[in-house]
């Protein structure tokens, strides 16, 4: 009984309560309808004290129209200066409410009307318009688009910067938070971006030289063009990177280190500084192996890590250095220490005391929330580490729980958790030493299967390219996951949109038929079919082709095999071949399809689907005198397969392409200044005369 | 200071003066809390303190290997001049790898005074190193643990010693490395060992920029710390910390016994001290008669002043007595001493006692084992004016517990310096105790000198002890660590049971009785006590031996036992006049979050010398 009352009570003063507050807000509306613009100045101002930090107020203003009566004040230039800065602060005001007072205010074409206030000459009034835009703009909610459609701002605001530490601060904030593709970067740059933000960088205030720090960070950002330009640039007779080094410093904010230090990495990914540079090697990378210690915030580490990984990505050497600097790799555990699901928020909170309740949950939340951060973070930095050096990817496995955490990693419900434990595992997948055996021990291809099945495209080209690492022929797991019937999957990916699925799975079946039984051969070509076989062989992408030819390599490599092969596709194939050697392609397909026809030559009766072809054998005989002597080297063993005793029709082979004069051409390599191609020619020889 | 070396050097070379010069920039840049003149930095390694496969060249300053090389008994290490001063806070150095030699055997690191030198360092205790052959790291332990990269020829292997929070970390070509020790004891002295020939290093202990930028890791933590004082949780209390410090310095000053000191500190901070005057100077009196052994006249003052407490505290009396026998024993307890002929023999009956002078035993040890900071602690607190005395009183106390007992105190350079200038101290001191009456009366001179010349360097309970000792007694470790053998010698021979006197001896074996007696009477009234028991028996031992300085119980007739007595009578007069049994210490853990202040007192000295750099730098 008393409950109900209570919840009576309650929901009765609430009522009255929300009545009061929409008369009051009526009232602060109505005013700003006065004919006295005294007093719509005045109720501006009692609107502005009223809205200060109450939510409720803010939207119930918005509701009530209170928007567009502002901003029609605010762009009357009969209105007062001091009423028109009025209006610009209330809208700020507004602005800072939740995301819904953001994309009312958007609705109510804030944006343009405020663009336009800066025209004005008043800095007070720029200031109050530059602030509220500073607000609307770092909200996720305002399209970015927004900044450029009027092709005029950008050089206004570059003209405003010199103006004061409020509009550098304001319109510096705007640019970094604005700034998210590469046209961005390139109206920016064009309009001196770079030469007008410098400057700010020494600036007196903190917030200024924060912001222009952060511009710099998002311009630089792959982005050769401006990174090149930055290194050259002076402020006040220092270079840019030695300001930004400086600003590394360890007893500065860490988010000023970190910025830094983002700046000096894009910098040197876009090639603009080099990877030894000792600004590069003695600050930023330490910096960013600090940032990923224990003491700092979560979302510092997430940071400072994601950017460590990306930094030393494409250089072995960095790679070496960070794995060895404060303990990096132990250190990078410490970020799967944190609560992974619900349930240990929900045990936390049975356990604790009341009164710790809610501090304890609040911490956990953001934990949680930061949990997956961390853990992905993580996986990007160990796949960075790892990458090349086989020492690293196994200081790596030998971390506490390593292959288990990339297991767990793999099944995780993030996806961004997922892609980083694929790519993880992929790169220590490029360890002969690890496929043999934490790969094996810890069964890595049963999630790595599950994961292969309905995963986005680029979960699957981490994931596939790990497992042709793992259908290496001296992968222990190559037979276990041949055994779960991997062939459909990846032949339905030889078929995807994406060059990269269908590389990947060709490479998988290339590497599958490696060496294999009849039995998994004859399955690929059922499972593949003729049809996208050849398909393959004249994809446009050169690595699968490349790859294509591989596979077939490898299925015409033992002799019955090979005679089975050709029996039942060898016109195809031999089609395919000649197709391939008649139009224009690198050496390498060349050489690799002229391999097929070694094999094919090695086998028994697949050999006449040569010999009767006499296109094929003027063929054989133009790459025998190629200037290229990979090819050479290749057609000559095609030619002395052909011509190889103790087989039956040796003879007539002999003498079919002595009377096609390969002799004389033989005669001609054993001359050859190559030594393998000479020896060759020379074996072939040989076979005449026996 | 000899040695700096500067006089051995051709001072007309000019690159060397430049060298020399930049080196002084460079360290008082770095560290400039150190005050050379009491805690010289390293400069160079030190010819003397080397084993005998190492050489030296170029100005001390390169060492090659010159022994045999042939397994790990030929290792052999060197030592710098010096041991890293704790003012330093942060310290650091830098060793290139010239050459690795044969094998690369190197070990770069720290040891402290007296580790065996035929070794690398780490292999033991004291002793912490890095090697390159393996990357692993030595922990006072023949085996390694994985710690970083292997290092070899063009190396440059830095080693960085934070005074703040005792642990280590190496950096390589400028690369941190990442901590390898924890929980480092004070005053270590860069090392480096090499084992086979052909290894060449060469060390930079300033002489050149650094590789490893050193000082922006020094100013994190000088940050680290400005912060940590600007958030010190102060919270309501705000206003009061005045009050909360005056009460902790009064009541240390009233528990102890400081009397005048206690009197005039409350006169000048206007506060009130709770105990009256004569109750202070009482108890001071009878913590004085416990500490010069003279127990018997402490039960008859006791009993005379606070009549019914030691019956009241039964336990207390037995411990009382049981302490006048062994001070029977001794030959300094009255009952004995009046009987015998006062013969200043008898009163230096305890050679070397370690308790009398700087070379406090205790406190010795505690260095040793790294556990007290008594020292640094208090550093901060010292008016500067004093610093100087009681600074080189601090360092003194290193060499001295290396040789423990021996009195010949060690015979490095450093340290016969150190005992000249605290024997000066010393002399200083002692025409105040001189002046002072046979009574040894807290007169107010005396307890001010005797602050002045020991500061508050030493540990509390050493401070109580040169407050009542008589001057003769002070004076003898002086002359000890001054390597004078002579008052060894006599005291050696003349220590003899009840100073040598039959009647003395008597009237010793009749108290025991008395003693038997008082246990059998207590043991009906309260039951066994197995403390008392053993108690009585360690003490009736001592008859046992012809000498009992020396035999297995002897330890009980050192003056240093009588000190945990002292105070616990102290403590129980306190307690029954109702006053405050603890001392001001409590004070500390009773306010603020004790943690961070215990960080604070603890580490005060190497804060300080982290926040004075800023000052200095604004």
């Amino acid at each position: 009984m008393f409950h109900e009352k209570a919840h009576v009570c309650v929901f009765v003063l609430f009522f009255v309560l929300m009545q009061e507050v929409t008369a009051t807000s009526r009232h602060y509306v109505d005013r700003l309808f006065d004919p006295d613009p005294q007093k719509v100045l005045q109720g501006v101002i009692d609107m502005k004290n009223a809205v200060i930090g109450n939510n409720k107020q803010k939207a119930n203003l918005i509701v009530l129209g209170a928007v567009p009566r502002l901003l029609y004040l605010l762009q009357q230039s009969s209105s007062s200066m001091e009423l028109r800065t009025e209006c610009a602060v209330v809208l700020g005001s507004l602005a800072m409410g939740t995301e819904n007072n953001i994309k009312s205010l958007v609705d109510c074409h804030i944006i343009p009307a405020l663009l336009q206030g800066l025209l004005s000459p008043d800095l007070v009034f720029i200031e109050a318009c530059l602030r509220c835009l500073r607000t609307v703009f770092i909200s996720p909610v305002t399209p970015v688009q927004l900044l450029y459609t009027d092709p005029t701002v950008i050089p206004h605001l570059m003209s405003l910067l010199s103006n004061s530490l409020r509009t550098q601060e304001y319109i510096t904030q705007i640019f970094s938070h604005c700034c998210k593709t590469p046209e961005h970067q390139t109206i920016l740059f064009n309009h001196g971006a770079i030469q007008n933000i410098a400057p700010l960088l020494i600036s007196p205030s903190y917030k200024v030289r924060m912001q222009a720090l952060k511009c710099f960070s998002v311009l630089a950002y792959e982005n050769t063009q401006v990174s090149m330009t930055l290194v050259n640039v002076l402020v006040d007779g220092e270079l840019l990177t030695q300001v930004f080094v400086k600003m590394m410093q360890r007893d500065q904010p860490i988010e000023m280190q970190l910025t830094a230090a983002k700046c000096l990495t894009y910098m040197c990914r876009a090639s603009a500084i080099r990877t030894d540079d000792s600004c590069i090697v003695l600050k930023t990378l330490p910096c960013l192996v600090r940032m990923c210690s224990k003491e700092h915030l979560l979302e510092e580490r997430v940071e400072g890590a994601e950017t460590l990984a990306y930094l030393m990505e494409p250089d072995v050497e960095l790679q070496r250095i960070a794995s060895t600097t404060d303990h990096l790799v132990a250190m990078l555990a410490d970020y799967f220490k944190y609560p992974s699901s619900v349930s240990a928020i929900t045990d936390i909170k049975r356990v604790s005391r009341v009164s710790t309740v809610h501090f304890a949950v609040l911490q956990l939340d953001h934990d949680l929330k930061h949990a997956h951060e961390l853990r992905q973070a993580a996986f990007k930095l160990y796949a960075s580490l790892g990458s090349n050096d086989e020492e690293i990817r196994k200081k790596i496995t030998e971390t506490e729980n390593m292959m288990d955490r990339i297991v767990s990693g793999l099944s995780e419900s993030s996806i961004k958790v997922r892609l980083a434990a694929v790519r993880c595992l992929h790169s220590l997948s490029r360890s002969v030493q690890q496929l043999r055996t934490s790969f094996h021990d810890h069964a890595v291809w049963k999630p790595l299967m599950k994961l292969l099945q309905n995963a986005p495209d680029e979960v699957l080209v981490m994931a596939s390219s790990t497992l042709c690492n793992l259908l290496l022929e001296f992968s222990p797991s190559k037979e276990p996951i041949l055994e779960s019937g991997v062939m459909e999957l990846l032949c339905s990916l030889t078929q995807s949109d994406s060059p990269a699925l269908r590389v990947n799975g060709i490479w998988a079946l290339m590497n599958m038929a490696f060496q294999a039984d009849q039995k998994v051969k004859v399955e690929i070509v059922r499972c593949l079919g003729t049809e996208q076989l050849f398909r393959l062989l004249s994809d446009p992408d050169t690595n699968v082709l490349m790859k294509t030819l591989g596979l077939l390599r490898n299925l015409l490599s033992q002799r019955a095999h090979i005679d089975q092969v050709m029996s039942s596709h060898g016109k195809q194939i031999m089609q395919a071949v000649t197709l391939i050697l008649e139009a224009e392609h690198s050496i390498e397909v060349k050489e690799q399809t002229l391999c097929i026809l070694v094999n094919i030559a090695d086998g028994n009766t697949a050999k006449d689907l040569i010999m009767t072809n006499d296109d094929m054998l003027q063929k054989i005989k133009y790459y025998m005198g190629h200037s290229n002597v990979k090819l050479q080297l290749a057609a000559t063993f095609c030619v002395s397969n052909l011509i190889w005793n103790e087989e039956d029709g040796s003879q007539e082979r002999q003498d079919k392409l002595r009377e096609m004069g390969f002799v004389d051409i033989l005669h001609k390599l054993t001359q050859s200044s190559e030594p393998n191609l000479s020896d060759r020619a020379k074996t072939a020889l040989q076979q005449y005369l026996a | 200071m000899t040695e700096l070396g500067v006089g051995s050097l051709p001072l007309g070379d000019p690159a060397f003066n430049y060298q020399e010069h930049e080196l002084n920039e460079r360290l008082k840049r770095l560290y400039p809390a150190v005050n050379e003149e009491e805690t010289p930095l390293p400069r160079s390694w030190s010819p003397k303190d080397k084993y005998s496969y190492i050489g030296l060249s170029q100005n001390n300053l390169r060492v090659h290997y010159k022994g045999h090389g042939k397994n790990h008994k030929d290792a052999a290490s060197v030592r710098a001049t010096h041991p890293i001063p704790a003012a330093c806070g942060i310290y650091y150095f830098e060793v290139k790898i010239v050459s690795k030699g044969r094998d690369g055997y190197m070990g770069i690191g720290l040891s402290a005074q007296g580790v065996n030198m035929n070794r690398l360092p780490g292999w033991d205790k004291h002793s912490y190193g890095y090697h390159g052959d393996d990357g692993h790291s030595f922990c006072s332990s023949g085996t390694g643990q994985p710690y970083g990269p292997t290092f070899t020829t063009g190396d440059v292997i830095g080693c960085c010693v934070n005074l703040i929070n005792n642990t280590c970390f190496y950096t390589k070509n400028g690369i941190s490395l990442g901590v390898a020790f924890t929980d480092l004891p004070p005053n270590l002295y860069p090392t480096v060992g090499l084992q086979t020939p052909g290894e060449i290093v060469d060390a930079n202990f300033g002489q050149q920029p650094f590789v490893f930028d050193i000082e922006d890791y020094m100013s994190e933590w000088r940050a680290k710390i400005h912060g940590m004082i600007a958030r010190f949780p102060i919270g309501e209390r705000l206003g009061e910390w005045q009050a909360v410090l005056q009460n902790m310095v009064s009541s240390y000053l009233v528990h102890h016994g400081y009397c005048a000191t206690a009197t005039a500190f409350a006169r000048a901070t206007e506060t009130m001290i709770q105990e009256d005057q004569t109750s202070i100077k009482n108890r001071q009196r009878i913590q004085k008669l416990v500490l010069a052994g003279r127990v018997g006249e402490a039960i008859e003052a006791t009993q005379q002043l606070y009549p019914g407490l030691l019956e009241r505290n039964p336990n207390l009396l037995f411990m009382l007595k049981c302490r006048q026998f062994v001070e029977m024993v001794n030959g300094t307890d009255s009952e004995v001493r009046c009987l015998t002929i006062r013969s200043p023999k008898s009163q230096d009956s305890y050679p070397g006692s370690p308790c009398l002078s700087p070379h406090h035993g205790a406190s010795n040890t505690h260095l040793h084992t790294g556990g007290s900071d008594s020292p640094t602690c208090s550093n901060g607190v010292t008016p500067p004016n004093k610093s100087k005395s009681h600074s080189s009183s601090g360092s003194i106390k290193y060499p001295s517990a290396s040789s423990s007992a021996s009195s010949s105190s060690s015979s490095s350079p450093s340290s016969i310096n150190y005992s000249e200038s605290n024997s000066s101290d010393s002399t200083k001191s002692q025409p105040h105790s001189a002046n002072s009456t046979q009574e040894t009366s807290d007169s107010e001179m005396e307890i001010e000198a005797e602050h002045y010349t020991n500061g508050v360097v030493e540990g509390s309970s050493a401070r109580i002890m040169n407050g009542t000792y008589k001057h003769e007694e002070i004076l003898q470790p002086d002359d000890n660590s001054i390597g004078n053998g002579v008052t060894d010698e006599v005291c050696s021979h003349s220590r003899q049971l009840c100073g040598g006197n039959q009647a003395a001896t008597e009237r010793m074996i009749q108290f025991g009785r008395e003693l038997q007696a008082l246990n059998e009477q207590l043991c009906q009234e309260y039951g066994k006590n197995t403390t008392h028991k053993k108690m009585l028996q360690d003490a009736f031992s001592l008859l046992a031996y012809s000498d009992p300085w020396n035999c297995p119980v002897g330890q009980q007739l050192d003056p240093t036992q009588r000190e945990s007595l002292c105070s616990a009578l102290n403590s129980a007069i306190l307690a029954s006049a109702d006053a405050s049994a603890r001392s001001g210490h409590g004070v500390c853990s009773a306010h603020g979050p004790s943690p961070v202040w215990f960080l604070l007192l603890r580490q005060s000295r190497q804060l300080f010398a982290l926040a004075q750099v800023q000052v200095i730098v604004k």
